[in-house]
C-alpha cells in the first residue's frame, strides 16, 4: 500500500446556541458565554439555537420548508464550512466531495403524536384508529425532513455536494466514526475531499422523553459538567458542526490553507459490563494518537451523564498536565454533532494560536497559555462508545 | 509469495460466508428455490390493522417472532439469523470472536407506536401534553425503552454477540444501505485495515407509520389484490413498490486471508461504485447522470468495460418514475446490449427490503453466479414499450453468468453499484 497521505481541515462551519461562523464562536468562547435555557422546558434544560436567518445558505424557501430544525441547522452549517473552505460554488470540486455524516433525526410532529395519545387516552380504539390519524394529520414531507440520511441528501440539493455519500447513525459513536471513517478514506487516497460533520437538534420534547427513559437528563439548576455529582445528567444541545477535510496534496493545488492537520482518529467500543471499563477502553486508545508532550490541551465531549463522565475523569486524572476543555458545559450534549464540534474548535484553537479559556468554576479546567500545537479531542458516549483524535498544527 | 491484487493493486476482496431471511424464508436454500420458482413472498399484512390504509399489503416477516414486539427487535433478530448462517458458512473466527469490524445497514432507529402508547397510557389522564409524558418516562420503569431507542442499540448488540472488532457502524443511505455497508467493508480490506469484515444489512420496518409515510410519498403500490402480483417492475402498469421486510449478512474477506485459511470462495466484490444525485429528494434526476455516472464508476473501479457484464441484478422498485430512469441510464452505459443483458428484479418477488435491499440483492446475485441461473422478474404480463429490458419475465433462465452488476438507487440521491463476479476479474 502507498504510504498515507496528510491530511489537512481547509473548512470549518459552526451554527449553535452561541451563534454563527468562527468568529462569534471565538468571541463568545473567550468571553465565556453560555446560552441556556431553564424555562421553556422545565424543568428540563437545554442550550437553544441562536437566532439565525436560514435564507443565507439555504436561499430557496421551497427547500428550507422540505426540513425540520435538524436539517436545516446542518445544511447551513455545511453551507459555512464549504465557504470556509473557499469551494462553496465550484461547482467542479463539490461534484466529487464526499460525504460523511453522522445523523439523528426522527422529529416528530408533537402536535399529531399528542392528539393520537389524547385520543386514545379518551378511549378510541377502534382497529384502524392509529393509521387513519397518521394518513390524515401527517404531512407527507415530513419523512422526508425525518429521515436520517435525507440531511446528506439536503447538503447535495441545496449546495451539490455530489461525491459519495455516506450517513452514519448511532449517538456519539457515529459522530467519531465519521471522522475516523473519512480520515482513513483521504489517507488511503480512496478520497480526495470530503465534507463531514453532524447537526443535532436539541430542542424536542421526544428526545428529552428518550434520555427521561434512561434519566439521563440534568434537571432544574445549569451547572457545568464537572460540578455535577450531585445531579448527574446532560442539558441537550442545539448545533451544526461541519469540516471540510482534504489531501494535503489535493489543498495545495488548489491554494487552500490549512486550518490544521488531522492526523489520527480512534473508536472503540466497550463492552461497558464492569465499572472502569470506559477508563481502560480510553488508555488503550491513548497511546495510538501519537501524543508527544505530558502537558497539552484536550477538547472533550464528556456529557455530564454517570456513571461515564466519572469514568473519563478518572482517565483525564491520569494526563493532569492537559489542560482540559469541556464542550458539554459550553454546548450542552449535542450527540452526533459531539465530536466534529471537538475537531471544529481544535482547529480553531490551533489556527488562532491559543486554546479558547476554561469555562469551569470546579478549577478541574486550567488555564494554558502557550500556543498549542496538538489537541486532543475526546469523546464517550453516554449509553456506549468511545473515541479520540489527535488535531494537529500543520507544518 | 505475493498477494493477488486486483486491477488497481488492491487486495482482492471476496465473500466467503453469505446469510439471508425474507418474506420467502429463512437461509440460502428455501430463498433460492422460492426466487428461481417465482414465488413471492408478498401477503396482506396480518401484522396490524390495515382500516384505513391505501396499501394494505408487504412483504413481512411473519415467521420469526420477538417479545416484546418492535421493529427494532425484529431487524435485530434477522440481522443475528442471516449473520448466524453466513458465520457458519465462513467458519471464520470462532464463537463471539469475529476478526474484524461490522458494517450494518438498518432502518433509522426511533421510539415506536406501542411503546409511546404505553407511556401515554400511564399518564392516567384523559387530556395531557408532553410535559405529562415527561412526568412518567423517568424512575427507570422504562430504561428498557431507551436502550432499545438508541440509533446504535442493533448494532452494538450485534457487535457483543458475534465479537466484531472496534466500532461498529450503523448506516443509512435509503435504499443503497445494503450496498453501502458491502462498500464500506471493501474499502476497509483495500486500505489493509482489517482481513475480514462483517457486513449486514436489516430492515424489519413494516409497522402503521412507516407503511403511512411511504404512502404519504405515493411510493407504494395500491394494487393490493392479489397482494402477490403487486410489484411488477418495469410493466406497464406497475403503480409502486411494495414494502418489505429482509437481513443479508456478508462476510468479506481479502483473497489472500482467504485462501490462507482455505475458507470458501463464493464470489469476489469486484467493483464498488457511488455517486450523488442532487435533483430531487425522492426522484431521480431527469439526465440519469448520476445513475449513469454511478454505473460508469463502479465498471471502472471493477477495471471492466461494459461488454463484461453478464446480467444485471436492477434496483427495479415498480415505481413508475425509477424504473424509467433506471432503464434510460442503464441504456446510456450498455448502449446496444441493453436490450440483451438480462435484467431482473428481485423485488418484484421479494418487494422492497429498503434499508437490506443492497445487501439481499447482492447475495441473490452471487447466488446466480454459483447456480447459474437467472432469477426472473414476475408479474410481468404487459410489458412498457418505453422500458425495452429483458426482463428475464415471469420464469428463471440458466445462463453462463460470469460477472453480474447489482444496482440499488436510493431516495434523497444516494446511487450506489457493485460488481460482483465468480472468480477475481
Amino acid at each position: 500500500m502507498t504510504e498515507r497521505k496528510e491530511v489537512w481541515i481547509t473548512g470549518i462551519g459552526l451554527l449553535s446556541s452561541l451563534g454563527e461562523g468562527l468568529d462569534a464562536h471565538w468571541d463568545a468562547l473567550n468571553a465565556k458565554r453560555i446560552n441556556v435555557d431553564e424555562e421553556r422546558f422545565a424543568p428540563y434544560i437545554v442550550h437553544p439555537l441562536a437566532p439565525v436567518s436560514f435564507d443565507t445558505q439555504i436561499p430557496k424557501k421551497g427547500d428550507q420548508r422540505q426540513m425540520e430544525a435538524w436539517q436545516r441547522i446542518g445544511t447551513y452549517a455545511a453551507g459555512l464550512a464549504l465557504d470556509s473552505a473557499g469551494i462553496k460554488g465550484n461547482q467542479e470540486i463539490l461534484s466529487r466531495t464526499d460525504m460523511v455524516i453522522a445523523a439523528g433525526g426522527g422529529e416528530r410532529d408533537a402536535t399529531v403524536d399528542m392528539a393520537i395519545l389524547n385520543a386514545d387516552a379518551q378511549g378510541n380504539s377502534s382497529p384502524g384508529f392509529l393509521n387513519e390519524r397518521l394518513m390524515n394529520d401527517l404531512r407527507p414531507t415530513l419523512f422526508l425532513a425525518q429521515l436520517s440520511n435525507l440531511l446528506a441528501g439536503n447538503i447535495a440539493i441545496v449546495h451539490g455536494v455530489c461525491g459519495t455519500s455516506r450517513t452514519f447513525m448511532g449517538e456519539e459513536a457515529a459522530s467519531i466514526d465519521a471522522a475516523r471513517i473519512a480520515l482513513a478514506r483521504i489517507e488511503a487516497g480512496q478520497s480526495d475531499i470530503a465534507l463531514v460533520g453532524a447537526a443535532h437538534n436539541g430542542e424536542r420534547p421526544d428526545l428529552l422523553t428518550l434520555y427521561e427513559f434512561g434519566d439521563f437528563n440534568l434537571t432544574d439548576k445549569f451547572l457545568p459538567v464537572w460540578a455535577r455529582e450531585n445531579g448527574s445528567g446532560f442539558a441537550l444541545g442545539s448545533a451544526g458542526a461541519f469540516l471540510v477535510m482534504e489531501s494535503r496534496e489535493h489543498a495545495e493545488a488548489r491554494g487552500a490553507k490549512p486550518y490544521a492537520k488531522l492526523t489520527k482518529v480512534v473508536a472503540d467500543l466497550a463492552q461497558r459490563k464492569q465499572p472502569g471499563a470506559v477508563t481502560k477502553s480510553l488508555e488503550a486508545m491513548w497511546p495510538q494518537l501519537g501524543v508527544v508532550t505530558d502537558n497539552g490541551n484536550l477538547i472533550t465531549g464528556a456529557t455530564g451523564a454517570e456513571p461515564v463522565t466519572s469514568e473519563e475523569r478518572a482517565f483525564l486524572r491520569q494526563h493532569p498536565g492537559f489542560a482540559v476543555r469541556a464542550t458539554g458545559t459550553i454546548f450542552g450534549h449535542t450527540l452526533e454533532t459531539q465530536f466534529p464540534l471537538g475537531l471544529a474548535l481544535a482547529a480553531l484553537s490551533i489556527s488562532r494560536g491559543t486554546l479558547f479559556p476554561p469555562n469551569d468554576p470546579t478549577g478541574f479546567e486550567v488555564e494554558k497559555s502557550e500556543p498549542p500545537t496538538q489537541i486532543v479531542v475526546m469523546g464517550a458516549g453516554h449509553w456506549q462508545g468511545e473515541g479520540m483524535a489527535l488535531v494537529e498544527a500543520a507544518k | 509469495m505475493t498477494a493477488p491484487r486486483d486491477k488497481h493493486g488492491r487486495p482482492i476482496v471476496v465473500v466467503t460466508g453469505m446469510g439471508i431471511v425474507t418474506s420467502l424464508g429463512a437461509g440460502k436454500t428455501d430463498n433460492w428455490r422460492k426466487l428461481t420458482a417465482g414465488e413471492s413472498g408478498i401477503r396482506t399484512v396480518t401484522r396490524f390493522p390495515i382500516d384505513g390504509l391505501k396499501s394494505t399489503m408487504a412483504g413481512a416477516i411473519d415467521f420469526v417472532t420477538v417479545e416484546p414486539f418492535s421493529s427494532t427487535s425484529l431487524s435485530e433478530r434477522l440481522a443475528e439469523m442471516a449473520t448466524e448462517e453466513a458465520l457458519a458458512q465462513s467458519g471464520i473466527g470462532s464463537k463471539g470472536n469475529f476478526p474484524g469490524p461490522l458494517f450494518l445497514a438498518v432502518a433509522p432507529v426511533e421510539t415506536e407506536w406501542p411503546q409511546r402508547l404505553e407511556v401515554g397510557r400511564a399518564i392516567g389522564k384523559r387530556e395531557f401534553d408532553y410535559s405529562d409524558m415527561l412526568r412518567v418516562s423517568g424512575g427507570g420503569k422504562y430504561a428498557a425503552f431507551h436502550h432499545r431507542f438508541m440509533f446504535g442499540s442493533v448494532a452494538n448488540h450485534l457487535a457483543g454477540t458475534f465479537g466484531t472488532k472496534g466500532s461498529p457502524i450503523s448506516l443509512s443511505t435509503a435504499c443503497a444501505s445494503g450496498a453501502t455497508s458491502i462498500q464500506l467493508g471493501v474499502e476497509a480490506i483495500r486500505r489493509g485495515e482489517a482481513d475480514a469484515a462483517l457486513c449486514v444489512a436489516t430492515d424489519g420496518s413494516v409497522n402503521p407509520e412507516a407503511m403511512v409515510r411511504f404512502s404519504l410519498l405515493s411510493a407504494l403500490s395500491t394494487q393490493n389484490d392479489p397482494p402477490q402480483a403487486a410489484s411488477k417492475p418495469f410493466s406497464k402498469n406497475r403503480d409502486g413498490f411494495v414494502m418489505a421486510e429482509g437481513a443479508g449478512a456478508l462476510v468479506l474477506e481479502s483473497y489472500q486471508a482467504a485462501m490462507a485459511r482455505g475458507a470458501p470462495i463464493l464470489g469476489v466484490v469486484t467493483g464498488c461504485g457511488e455517486l450523488t444525485d442532487s435533483f430531487h429528494r425522492t426522484r431521480s434526476s431527469p439526465d440519469g447522470k448520476p445513475v449513469i455516472g454511478c454505473m460508469r464508476k463502479t465498471l471502472d473501479d471493477a477495471g471492466m468495460t461494459p461488454d463484461r457484464i453478464d446480467h444485471i441484478n436492477a434496483h427495479g422498485t415498480a415505481t413508475p418514475e425509477n424504473d424509467k430512469m433506471e432503464y434510460l441510464g442503464t441504456a446510456a452505459v450498455f448502449g446496444d446490449r441493453v436490450r440483451q443483458i438480462p435484467v431482473s428484479s428481485n423485488k418484484s418477488m421479494v418487494g422492497h427490503t429498503i434499508s437490506a435491499a443492497g445487501a439481499v440483492e447482492a447475495i441473490f446475485s452471487l447466488l446466480t453466479l454459483e447456480h447459474q441461473r437467472i432469477p426472473p422478474t414476475i408479474n410481468y404480463e404487459i410489458p412498457d414499450p418505453a422500458i425495452p429490458f429483458d426482463v428475464v419475465g415471469n420464469k428463471a433462465r440458466d445462463a453462463r453468468v460470469t460477472a453480474v452488476m447489482s444496482n440499488s438507487f436510493g431516495f434523497g440521491g444516494q446511487n450506489a453499484s457493485l460488481i460482483l463476479t465468480r472468480e477475481p476479474a
